[in-house]
């Protein structure tokens, strides 16, 4: 059985050898067809599984506020460069949120950059001044040591906890549990903790978390006030909350929780009239990312079928050319006992290892493609194995499928005319 | 060479009748004919062009089937048979040889000799053995990794031969096997017949070559369709008429 099949292949190469450029070429559309489904596949992939982690980093169950500068009017400008712009969620607003939404997890969020230095290790550093809830509201472990307590915060104490990556950098040969950093000019903060690495980011400007240094939301405000200089545009900001995260027991509460949030907000006459604060619900933009993605691959999906309609309408093209030209075959073939279905077989099995040959090659090229897309553009990609067998599946079935009505043509001829065609 | 008087009939047609409707106008092809091939025969069928040669010969091959009447071959009535069961009855009981050869060209000399068995399910070493032995046979044994086509006409026609063996027919059936090849080669095939028949081997050939139905042992001439005479070739110029 195995060798009759053998055999059947083994024939099916042979005869299309007959006519190697033309078989070459009926193959090269369902190879065209089978490597460009992979490899767009692999790219839309690689884009949207970063777009999709990037939502799943900000954590599915959480609402965030943020604060946002206000558009500049023209009003607003043209006042004096030296005053002090203020906008942004306030402190206060946290514990309005902790009474609208009881069951949530909230907490204060305030960001700034400041050099921290250890010794000669020096950098500019993103400080995060929060709270106790923020490792469990990220989600993130500690590695070493312990994260803020509510003592801490109480005695705005000058303690920091350490991402991962900046650990490094002003730590590389000490361990940095108990060690003083210096953070600006004069603050000294001691290093309690160092977290887990993390490898998402901690805002929209792309700081990552690793690259952080945690301390008491208190000890911030004492130290470092809520004013700072914007160095780009060489301003004062006043902001006393950079950011509030919500986060809610579970993805069902997110959506009326949002719905909340955003009436407080809009209740807000200072942020109506202001738009300097801005609600993001992770896992709206997670379902809308993957409605996307769903939308990318149905449209993939049927340029994959129209290609792959394509190649098939060539093979069946090229196998009713070759049922033609050997119908002297045919019938030779069937004198010597050959059953219609042999007839059948023979041809099917031709046909499909023609677009299978044109599937396997398919396959390699829509594996180099995405590999030298992320060689020399940079662009993540991610060939998945189930993608490259349904694409090489499909591209067989293809084959058997256009080439059924040739064959069937070829068996129902009658063996006496086709014995004596030319 | 005398052969036994008992012989198994293996091939024989009882009042067979093929019409083609034309439109308004049925031909009658084959009109009416009863003949009988026994083990061992060697029959040439003759007869002028529309005599019914070829529809007797696709008939024979169970190719086609009769109108009316019954072929029987080994003894059964292949007559009603369906395409399949017709199929079974080319590839076990019947050897064909066609004058241009018909190997196929992308297969070599063995795998053309296989092919036969290929349908009965039967391909393996035996079949590999067989086809060595029956090349030796026709004097192609050095020849099996061959194409068709870097052998001359006369080596393709001894192939078709060996190939037509290979399913232990009851019968070969010839169809002008020497049409495509000068008078040596020809004479050459026909002596390979010869070579064949000691072993038992039945050969039915059509042809319109004298030349050729004379090394038969009989004739059957055909006319409109009907057995105008059997001629017996070796009571050299003696004619008998009518059915054996
Ligand atoms: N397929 C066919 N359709 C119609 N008429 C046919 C067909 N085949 C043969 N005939 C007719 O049947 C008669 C016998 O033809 P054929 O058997 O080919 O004779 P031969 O082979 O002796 O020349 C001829 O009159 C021919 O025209
Ligand atoms: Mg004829």
């Amino acid at each position: 059985m195995i060798g009759d099949s053998m055999r059947m292949v083994k024939l099916g190469l042979k005869s299309l050898m007959l006519h190697k450029l033309r078989s070459c070429l009926t193959t090269a559309g369902i190879l065209f067809g089978v490597a460009s489904v992979i490899a767009m596949l692999a790219v839309g992939e690689g884009a949207s599984a970063e777009t999709l982690k990037q939502y799943r980093d900000m954590g599915v169950t959480n609402v965030l506020l943020r604060s946002q500068k206000p558009e500049e009017t023209q009003s607003s400008s043209s006042s004096s460069m030296m005053s002090t712009l203020s906008y942004g969620l306030f402190y206060q607003e946290a514990d309005r949120i902790q009474n609208l939404l009881p069951q949530a997890t909230v907490v204060r969020v305030r960001e700034f950059l400041r050099p921290v230095m250890r010794g000669e290790n020096w950098g500019q550093s993103m400080i995060l001044g929060t709270e106790v809830n923020f490792l469990e509201v990220t989600n993130m472990k500690v590695h070493e040591g312990r994260w803020l307590t509510d003592l801490d915060l109480q005695r705005q104490a000058n303690v920091c906890v350490l991402g991962e990556r900046l650990s490094r950098m002003l730590f590389p040969l000490e361990n940095p549990i108990g060690k003083t950093i210096l953070v600006g000019i004069e603050d000294r903060f001691e290093v309690i903790g160092v977290l887990d690495y993390q490898g998402r980011a901690a805002s929209p400007n792309g700081t990552t978390l690793d690259q952080c240094a945690f301390i008491p939301m208190s000890s911030s405000r004492r130290r470092f006030g809520d004013t700072v200089r914007n160095p780009l545009i060489n301003r004062w900001e006043q902001v006393e909350l950079h950011e509030i995260k919500v986060k809610l027991p579970s993805t069902e509460e997110v959506e009326g929780a949002a719905a909340v949030l955003e009436a407080m907000l809009a209740r807000d006459e200072v942020h109506r009239s202001k738009k300097d604060t801005e609600v993001t619900v992770p896992l709206e933009l997670l379902r809308k990312a993957e409605a996307t993605e769903r939308m990318f691959n149905l449209v993939l999906a049927v340029i994959a079928s129209i290609s792959l309609l394509v190649g098939g309408i060539g093979i069946m093209n090229v196998m009713l050319a070759t049922v033609t030209e050997r119908t002297r075959e045919i019938g030779i073939r069937r004198a010597l006992g050959a059953k219609k279905k042999h007839i059948v077989q023979q041809f099917l099995v031709e046909a499909g290892v023609l677009s299978a040959l044109g599937g396997l090659v398919g396959v390699g090229l829509g594996v180099l493609v995405p590999y030298f897309i992320e060689h020399y553009f940079k662009q993540p990609t991610d060939i998945q194995a189930p993608h490259v067998v349904l694409a090489f599946g499909i591209s067989a079935v293809v084959g058997v499928v256009f080439g059924l009505y040739p064959a069937w043509r070829a068996a129902n001829m009658d063996p006496v005319e086709a014995l004596r065609h030319e | 060479m005398s052969q036994p008087a008992d012989r198994p009939i293996i091939a024989e047609f009882v009042d067979v009748h093929r019409h083609y409707v034309m439109g308004k106008n049925v031909v009658k092809a084959l009109n009416g004919v009863s003949m009988q091939v026994k083990k061992g025969d060697y029959l040439a069928i003759m007869g002028r062009s529309g005599s019914g040669k070829s529809t007797m010969l696709n008939i024979l091959g169970a190719l086609d089937r009769p109108t009316t009447g019954e072929y029987r071959v080994g003894g059964r009535d292949v007559s009603g048979l369906d395409d399949n069961a017709l199929s079974d009855v080319r590839g076990r009981e019947i050897g064909f040889i066609f004058q241009s050869f018909n190997l196929i060209p992308q297969l070599t000399v063995l795998e053309n000799l296989e092919v036969p068995l290929f349908y009965q399910g039967r391909v393996g070493k035996e079949s590999r053995a067989k086809a060595e032995y029956l090349a030796e046979r026709v004097g192609l044994g050095k020849r099996l990794e061959h194409r068709p086509l870097e052998l001359s006409g006369g080596q393709q026609q001894r192939v078709a031969i060996a190939r037509a063996l290979m399913n232990d027919p009851l019968f070969l059936l010839a169809d002008e096997a020497t049409g495509n090849l000068d008078s040596n080669t020809e004479q050459e095939i026909l002596n390979l017949f010869d070579d064949l028949r000691p072993d038992g081997v039945t050969i039915v050939v059509v042809t319109h070559n004298p030349k050729v139905a004379e090394r038969a042992d009989h004739t059957l001439w055909l006319k409109d369709g009907q057995v105008e005479k059997l001629v017996d070739n070796r009571l050299a110029g003696t004619a008998h008429g009518g059915h054996p």
